[in-house]
């Protein structure tokens, strides 16, 4: 009994928000990556990109609230966010149009892009508090829990609950749809090949006839729904604030390079390992240990490694042990 | 029209924006020389971090994100210099907390030893982890019972370990020393690094030093914040009490309240101004010796120096360190300005990328630009706002009091400053990338 209490104890507060917060993770990982490998540069607009489309995917909900459209158990944002990618492709595809070819024609160095992508994430920044102020916003309807604790206590007749949130569901059930056509697309398609192509070898890319306005176009309408959807799950599973959303930039980026910077595979795994070491180095073992250790070795203290304050320098710590013991990530990216 | 002239025509420009806000009240303008020299304090202090910044990416090519990290240990450094020790902290749990500390050090700098000993392998593997493990265990378990005996005494004023008790001004050296050896342990790690992993790395470890200050309450009181610093200029309630200065006063036609504001605002801006210059002439100095000249020759092309036979990694450690010095010195600046220090108050869009806008619109590699960039930039960052009510007003001419559209674009320009740097740093970086005060 003691043993399943510990195996719920741990379902319910790490296992659980660990793997929704890695999937969230791993989708801002993705289009991280997708731009270093296509456009070679580290992009700090990103999480300004995914901040901008949750405003307008919350706007669209709201819109759609007052209509009275709704998706009945699920929320009114997924319906929202189709929408919600096309608008933050048209913008993205619009930065590229503005700044960011403009350096690529004079093949600027890796690092004015950068500066130029600081410039695009005050400019971001900028627009999405004009457009949603600065306060927190829950933007999530429908039904909230598939197992509600009480349920499930009463059902099992443990002492601890076990709690399944709706958007915790629908975060893995959209990463995975999305990661799937996204593996497909890349794989399979004329397009998603010469992209590949274009990321190998740019010169030998462009010598093959592949138009690499095209393929940067398509990058941005990529990264565009990856960045919206990945803010989206963030914002229904927690809640929207500007200044959170820039911060996921931290943790983002250490996913895209612990799993190695341009891999998508390695984006994915990169964001369960920040997810996870994050969860597990804060979360509160004592009820665990209560469990599963004889009664003469109860703890006194909480048993947590870190307080959840630092948990940004758990992404630091392990973005730091990659890059001195394995610069190229956990997968071959690309490295220096 | 030459390098010399376009500096004094700026700096000209920028002299006459504050005689303007100080003298008229017309447009944005406050007409009170008391916000004018505000306004100044903050833009001489915004000047010596630009030139931090300047030194590490104009002489060196070198793109720290992490100068807020640099600035609130500066900050941290006024806490711990100048406040008065805490006597009963120390002798409940002070020195455990030290002990602690002493002990995780130990344990790092131990696995380090060990692993520069003994030859790759399994054994060196375990015998890394068993350490680090172990030493987390023993550091947690006694600087922990440390921090919660502190943490206990008098919460609501105290609850922290206080500091040396030493005059406020020594604290802007101690924070350049702090910053200084942050910047040494960072640079060690991921100078080797290119540079936007340089960047994304300092970033975090920015983060990481705010979220200390956040949460470590023995040490700068956290969410509590610590108030009331001591200052390096007398305080006005003294000086309204003073008979001669009130006669002084009198003699230049202000009155006491007034003329004592305005006394203790010079003082700071007089402080910062020597600063600013004593920095300004230094760096100046260092980029015409041959140090300088190295340190761009190895910024323009790094395997050619590197070929020359120059040490770039140590170089580059050595103005990663100077130029976070330096944010660090301007980091206990700005805190003794504000006489407290509020850790929630970092926020890297203001202390990081702000100075960076700072460096590039001025001119990066001047040193003189870099000083008009930050005061052109603080100027325009305070008084965007009320230029975007202006705005907001002129939009909604005509409109009925109330109306949807003017109470939204009201709302909308309280947030114009993030937008306006934004695109100042994208029109300066396209049109003009050289900045206002091109490097020569």
């Amino acid at each position: 009994m003691d043993f399943l209490n510990a195996v719920v104890a741990i379902t319910n507060l790490l296992i659980i928000p660990a793997t929704t917060y890695g999937a969230q993770l791993a989708l801002g990982a993705l289009g991280v990556t997708l731009i270093y490998s296509i456009l070679r540069f580290s992009n700090f607009a990103h999480g300004d990109t995914m901040a901008f489309g949750t405003v307008v995917t919350i706007g669209i909900t709201t819109l759609f609230q007052s209509w009275g459209i709704s998706l009945g158990p699920l929320p009114t944002a997924l319906l929202a966010l189709p929408f919600a990618v096309a608008i933050t492709a048209v913008l993205l595809v619009g930065t590229d149009f503005a700044i960011y070819r403009f350096y690529r024609k004079k093949r600027a160095v890796p690092i004015i892009f950068v500066m130029a992508s600081l410039g695009v994430m005050f400019v971001m920044n900028g627009l999405i508090r004009f457009m949603a102020g600065v306060k927190d916003q829950t933007f999530d309807d429908g039904t909230r829990f598939i197992i509600k604790a009480r349920d499930f206590k009463n059902w099992s007749g443990l002492d601890e609950a076990l709690a399944l949130r709706t958007t915790q569901v629908l975060t893995l059930v959209v990463a995975i749809a999305i990661v799937a056509w996204l593996f497909w697309f890349l794989n399979k398609t004329r397009t998603g090949k010469s992209m590949r192509a274009f990321s190998d070898n740019e010169d030998l890319a462009l010598l093959s006839g592949i138009n690499p306005n095209r393929v940067v176009m398509v990058t941005w309408v990529i990264v565009a729904m990856l960045a919206t959807t990945a803010g989206v799950l963030y914002g229904l599973d927690k809640a929207y604030s500007p200044y959170t959303y820039f911060q996921l930039l931290l943790p983002t980026f250490a996913a895209a390079i612990v799993g190695g910077l341009g891999n998508p595979l390695g984006a994915i795994v990169g964001g369960f390992v920040v997810s996870f070491s994050e969860v597990m180095v804060t979360y509160v073992w004592k009820k665990v240990a209560i469990y599963l250790l004889p009664e003469a070795l109860e703890p006194n203290g909480l048993l947590q490694l870190m307080s959840t304050e630092y948990k940004f320098a758990v992404s630091f710590a392990i973005l730091v042990v990659v890059l001195l013991f394995k610069p190229t990530g956990l997968f071959k990216g690309q490295s220096v | 029209m030459t390098q010399s002239m376009r500096a004094i025509l700026f700096f000209g420009f920028m002299a006459a924006l504050f005689i303007i806000e100080g003298s008229t009240n017309f447009w944005i303008f406050s007409g009170s020389w008391n916000t004018s020299l505000v306004i100044l304090n903050m833009a001489l202090v915004s000047a010596v971090m630009a030139l931090g910044v300047n030194l590490q990416w104009g002489y060196a090519g070198l793109f720290n994100t992490g100068i807020m990290g640099f600035v609130a240990l500066g900050g941290l450094a006024v806490v711990v210099t100048s406040l008065p020790p805490v006597t009963e902290s120390w002798s409940a749990g002070g020195y455990r907390i030290i002990l602690g500390l002493v002990l995780g050090a130990l344990t790092i700098a131990g696995t380090i030893l060990m692993r520069m000993k003994l030859p790759q392998g399994r054994l060196r593997g375990v015998l890394t982890l068993a350490i680090l493990i172990g030493g987390f265990f023993l550091y947690r378990a006694v600087f922990d019972s440390g921090v919660q005996a502190v943490e206990a005494i008098d919460p609501s004023v105290t609850g922290n370990i206080g500091g040396l008790g030493l005059p406020v001004l020594v604290a802007w050296p101690v924070g350049g020393l702090l910053a200084a050896g942050a910047a040494w342990i960072i640079g060690k790690t991921a100078l080797g690094l290119r540079s936007d992993y340089l960047a994304i790395a300092t970033l975090g470890i920015a983060e990481i030093i705010v979220a200390i200050l956040k949460n470590e309450e023995w040490l700068s009181r956290g969410a509590k914040n610590v108030n009331g610093l001591p200052r390096p200029v007398p305080y006005e309630v003294d000086l309204q009490q003073s008979a001669e200065f009130v006669a002084n006063a009198a003699s230049f036609g202000l009155d006491p309240v007034t003329a004592s504001t305005l006394y203790v605002k010079i003082g700071y801006a007089l402080l910062f101004t020597a600063v600013l210059v004593t920095i300004l002439v230094l760096s100046q100095l260092a980029r015409h010796s041959p140090w300088g000249r190295m340190m761009r020759a190895i910024r323009d092309n790094e395997t050619a120096a590197r070929a020359m036979g120059k040490n770039v990694t140590r170089r580059h450690l050595e103005i990663f360190i100077l130029g976070s010095a330096v944010c660090g010195f301007a980091g206990a600046m700005m805190t003794t300005l504000d006489g407290q220090l509020t850790p929630a108050s970092y926020h890297p869009l203001r202390f990081t990328f702000l100075i960076w806008v700072m460096v590039i619109v001025g001119g990066s590699g001047n040193n003189l630009g870099s000083v008009l960039g930050g005061f052109l930039i603080w100027w325009l960052w305070v008084k965007v706002e009320p230029l975007g009510q202006w705005l907001a007003q002129v939009l909604t001419y005509g409109l009925p009091e109330g109306h949807w559209i003017a109470v939204r674009i009201t709302e909308a320009a309280a947030h114009m400053r993030l937008f306006t740097m934004g695109l100042v740093l994208l029109f300066v970086l396209r049109f003009n990338p050289r900045g206002m005060l091109p490097e020569n």
